[in-house]
C-alpha cells in the first residue's frame, strides 16, 4: 500500500504538466473516498472536454433514462490488464479499472457536465462514487449524501421546464449497481456497447476476446431497424429495470424480473403477473402486465407516474420518459391476450 | 405528540468522529442534529459510519427530501424518542420508503418516521434486523394513497420487532415478507388495512401485540409466484384484536384489498398455524378466518391451501355482526342474525386438519377448491376437534438481538 501510495503521488507531480495527463492508478486503488474528481487525472482543464488518452470511449445501444440528461461514456482499464469477455458477452473489467460517466445537458461543445459518477474496481470490489461539477467546470466535487439540483431540460416532444436534478447518494448507486449484495456495472455488455469508431482500435487492443458475441449488436431501442418490436421491448426493460428486477437485484423480493434470463418464465417477467408490494403503485390495476391493455398495466402506469412511491425506477427520474412508455405501451399492446 | 422543533445554533452541526480507514479501534457515536441541511448530513453519517458505531438523532424534526438508506453493518440508529426524534417525509421527492436497510445486524430504535410517500421503514436482505420502540405514521389517518407498509423487513433472517406504533399503513403496518425466524411483540398497529402481516415466511411468533382499528387485525398469508413461498410455522398468540372496522382503503389489485372489514385473524394458504390465548372484541365480520388462496394462479410450486391449524383459549366477543365479504349477510341471516367467529373454507376436509378447541361455533364453507365461487359454497356449523400436528416450538432470537433493546 506504501509503494502504491510513493507511486500515487509520483503520478499526481507528473499529472501537473499540462497535456500529458495520467490516469492515477492509486486514487482508483486504495480505500478512501476521493475528495475532487481531479484526483483520479480522468481529465484535463475545464469540465470533461479533454479525456485522458488511456480512456476509451462508449456508448450504448439502448441506455437508462435519466430525465434525457446527455452522458458522456468512458472505461480505463489500467495498463497490462485487460478486459475478459464470458460467452455471454457480459465483460470483465480487470481490478484497477474505472468507469466514468458524466452526466449533463446540450450536446457536442454546448455540453454542460452536472456530475460524473465513478465505479471504481477494487481489489475489495467495485466501489460507486458520486461527483458534482462545480459551476466553473473547474473540478467536480464527491457527494456521498448525493444532492438535488435545478436544472432546465427541454424533453424532445415538449417544453422546457425546470426539474429537480437529483444526484444518487452512494448508497443509491448501490441500490441498482447491487447483485447479491456486491456492486457491479450494469450498461457495458458487449452486445450493448457501442464504441465510437476512434476508439476501437484501443478498445480491441484492452481485451481478450473470447465470446461469440459481436461488439454492440444489441437493440437500439429506439431504431426499429436495429430489432424487433419484442426484442427493442425487452431491451429497454432489461437497462432500465433489470439491475434491480433480477433475483438477485434490489427488487429480488419483487418475483417481478426483467432480465433476458427470466424470459421463459411469462409470470415472472409481468405477464399476468399480480402486485406484490406495490401499494398504491398498483393504480389499482391487476397485473404487472395485461398483455394487450397498456392503460390497465401497472408497468404503464409506474412508469408514467412522477410520484414517489409509485414511480419507477424508484430513483433517478423526475420525468416521465414518454418516447420509451410510448415503446413499451406498443409492445403490451401486441401481446395477444390469454 | 408532535414538538415544533425550535432551530438552535446547534441545528447545522453534525459531529463526526471519523475513524482511519483502517479497522474501526472502538464504537464510537455519530450525532445527528435536525434542522437546515439535515438530508445531506444524517445521509451522510448513515454512508461513513463503522460497523459498531451508534447514528444518534437528535430531538427535533428532521425535514427530509428524499429516501435515506443504511449499507454498514452492525450500526444502530438511536433516536431520543418515538416523539422526539421525528424523520419527516412529507416532502419527499423520490425513492421507494422512507429508511432503508440492505444491511445486517442493524437496530432502529426511538424514533419515528412520519409521511413517507412509499414505504415507512424497509429492510432487505437485512439479517438480525432489530426494530425497538419505534413510531411510523401517516399523520392524517388512513388514506388510499399513502405508503403501502410501515415497518416492512423482506428477505431476511432473524426479524425482532417490538414495541413499535404504526398507524395509517394502506397496505400492511407491520409486514414480514420472505423471511425466517420472527418476533412481532408487544406492538400497536392501528388504522391500516392490515394490522400486522406476516407473509410467504417461515416460523413466526405474533405476540402481546394491540391490532385495533385496522380493515383486519392480523394476517398470515402466502402467495404465489414469489422467490420465497410455503409459509408456514407461525404462531399468534395472546393478542388483543379488536374493532378492525376501518373500510378497506388498500388500492385495488393488492391483496389485502380483498381482505373484509372487520377481519380480526385471517389465515391464508399457509400451513402449521396456532392462534391461542388472543382476545377478540367488535370485529364485524369474523375473528378467524381460515381460507385457500381464492385467485387464478401459474406456480406449479404453489399450494393455495391452509394445512394444519390449531386453535384454542381464545376469548371471542360480539363478532359477525357486520360480515363485509360475499355472501356475507345471508349467512349471518341463516345463523342468526350473526356470522360465527371462526370461518373455514371446508377445503380439504378432515385431511386439511384444521383443530379448534374453542367455544364458540365454526362455519365450515363446504368448499372443494380454494377459487370455488361463493355462491356455489355449502356453509354449515362444524365442530373441528381431533389432533392438529405436535406444538411448534418458541421462536428465539439470538441474544444479542435481545440484548440490543434491554
Amino acid at each position: 500500500m506504501r509503494i502504491a501510495l510513493a507511486l500515487g503521488c509520483a503520478a499526481l507531480v507528473i499529472s501537473a504538466a499540462p497535456a500529458s495527463v495520467r490516469v492515477n492508478d492509486s486514487v482508483i486503488l486504495d480505500a478512501g473516498y476521493p475528495r475532487a474528481l481531479s484526483e483520479y487525472g480522468f481529465f484535463t482543464g475545464q469540465g470533461v472536454a479533454s479525456p485522458s488518452a488511456q480512456l476509451i470511449g462508449y456508448n450504448l445501444q439502448t441506455p437508462l433514462f435519466s430525465d434525457y440528461a446527455e452522458k458522456q461514456r468512458f472505461v480505463y482499464v489500467p495498463d497490462a490488464a485487460r478486459i475478459r469477455a464470458d460467452t455471454d458477452g457480459r465483460l470483465d473489467f480487470p481490478v484497477g479499472s474505472a468507469l466514468i460517466k458524466t452526466f449533463g445537458y446540450g450536446t457536442g461543445t454546448a455540453f454542460r457536465p452536472i456530475e460524473t459518477r465513478v465505479l471504481l474496481h477494487r481489489a475489495s470490489g467495485w466501489e460507486a462514487l458520486p461527483y458534482v461539477w462545480k459551476s466553473d467546470g473547474s473540478d467536480a466535487e464527491l457527494k456521498l449524501a448525493g444532492t438535488r439540483l435545478p436544472v432546465s431540460v427541454t424533453p424532445p416532444s415538449g417544453q422546457t421546464q425546470t426539474i429537480s436534478y437529483a444526484v444518487p447518494n452512494k448508497n443509491q448507486c448501490k441500490e441498482c449497481h447491487s447483485r447479491a449484495g456486491a456492486v457491479v456495472p450494469i450498461g457495458p455488455t458487449a452486445a450493448n456497447m457501442d464504441v465510437a469508431p476512434a476508439y476501437i482500435p484501443a478498445f480491441r487492443n484492452r481485451i481478450d476476446w473470447t465470446g461469440k458475441t459481436p461488439l454492440g449488436t444489441g437493440p437500439v431501442w429506439n431504431d426499429a431497424a436495429s430489432g424487433s418490436l419484442d426484442a427493442r421491448a425487452r431491451a429497454y426493460l432489461a437497462v432500465n429495470c433489470a439491475h434491480c428486477h433480477n433475483p438477485e437485484g434490489s427488487a429480488s423480493n419483487s418475483g417481478l424480473f426483467l432480465d433476458a434470463q427470466a424470459a421463459g418464465d411469462p409470470v415472472a417477467t409481468g405477464i399476468y403477473k399480480r402486485p406484490v408490494a406495490a401499494g398504491r403503485g398498483s393504480g389499482g390495476h391487476d397485473f404487472a402486465i395485461a398483455p394487450g391493455d397498456p392503460a390497465q398495466s401497472i408497468m404503464i402506469h409506474r412508469m408514467r407516474s412522477t410520484e414517489p412511491g409509485v414511480a419507477m425506477p424508484e430513483v433517478g427520474r423526475s420525468m416521465v420518459h414518454e418516447e420509451g412508455v410510448a415503446l413499451i405501451a406498443q409492445w403490451i399492446s401486441s401481446l395477444p391476450a390469454r | 405528540m408532535k414538538r415544533k422543533f425550535a432551530a438552535t445554533k446547534f441545528a447545522a452541526i453534525v459531529s463526526l468522529w471519523v475513524c482511519a480507514a483502517t479497522a474501526p479501534l472502538m464504537a464510537k457515536d455519530i450525532l445527528v442534529a435536525a434542522g437546515s441541511g439535515a438530508q445531506e448530513r444524517l445521509q451522510e453519517a448513515l454512508i461513513l459510519a463503522q460497523p459498531g458505531d451508534t447514528v444518534v438523532l437528535a430531538e427535533g424534526k428532521f425535514v427530509l427530501t428524499d429516501g435515506l438508506s443504511l449499507d454498514v453493518a452492525g450500526v444502530t440508529v438511536k433516536g431520543a424518542g418515538p416523539d422526539k426524534s421525528v424523520l419527516s417525509f412529507a416532502g419527499q421527492l423520490a425513492a421507494g420508503e422512507g429508511l432503508l436497510v440492505t444491511s445486517d445486524n442493524v437496530v432502529l430504535r426511538d424514533f419515528a418516521v412520519e409521511d413517507s410517500k412509499g414505504d415507512a421503514i424497509k429492510s432487505k436482505g437485512a439479517d438480525n434486523i432489530v426494530y425497538h420502540n419505534l413510531r411510523v405514521e401517516w399523520t392524517w389517518g388512513p388514506k388510499e394513497t399513502n405508503g403501502a407498509y410501515g415497518i416492512y423487513p423482506v428477505e431476511s433472517e432473524n426479524v425482532l420487532i417490538d414495541s413499535v406504533l404504526v398507524i395509517g399503513a394502506s397496505d400492511a403496518g407491520i409486514y414480514v415478507g420472505q423471511s425466517r425466524n420472527i418476533i412481532v411483540r408487544d406492538s400497536i398497529a392501528r388504522f391500516n388495512v392490515a394490522g400486522i402481516e406476516i407473509e410467504n415466511s417461515f416460523n413466526a411468533d405474533v405476540f402481546d401485540n394491540v391490532a385495533t382499528k385496522n380493515t383486519g387485525g392480523i394476517l398470515v398469508f402466502d402467495l404465489p409466484n414469489l422467490p420465497q413461498q410455503g409459509g408456514h410455522n407461525v404462531r399468534v398468540f395472546s393478542n388483543i384484536v379488536a374493532e378492525n372496522d376501518t373500510p378497506n382503503f388498500a388500492p385495488k389489485g393488492n391483496i389485502v384489498a380483498s381482505v373484509p372489514t372487520g377481519t380480526g385473524v385471517m389465515i391464508m394458504a399457509n400451513r402449521d398455524i396456532e392462534i391461542f390465548d388472543n382476545v377478540f372484541e367488535g370485529n364485524g365480520s369474523s375473528n378467524i378466518m381460515v381460507i385457500g388462496y381464492r385467485q387464478a394462479f401459474d406456480d406449479a410450486q404453489y399450494q393455495p391451501t391452509v394445512r394444519h391449524v390449531r386453535i384454542s383459549d381464545n376469548a371471542h366477543g360480539k363478532t359477525g355482526f357486520a360480515p363485509q365479504f360475499d355472501g356475507g349477510e345471508m349467512l349471518a341471516a341463516a345463523f342468526g342474525g350473526s356470522v360465527p367467529p371462526i370461518i373455514w373454507d371446508g377445503v380439504g376436509g378432515s385431511g386439511a386438519s384444521i383443530v379448534s378447541s374453542d367455544e364458540v361455533p365454526v362455519l365450515n364453507l363446504g368448499l372443494t377448491r380454494s377459487d370455488q365461487p361463493i355462491e356455489t359454497a355449502q356453509p354449515q356449523l362444524a365442530k373441528l376437534t381431533g389432533d392438529a400436528a405436535p406444538k411448534l416450538p418458541k421462536i428465539v432470537m439470538p441474544e444479542a438481538m435481545e440484548a440490543a433493546i434491554r
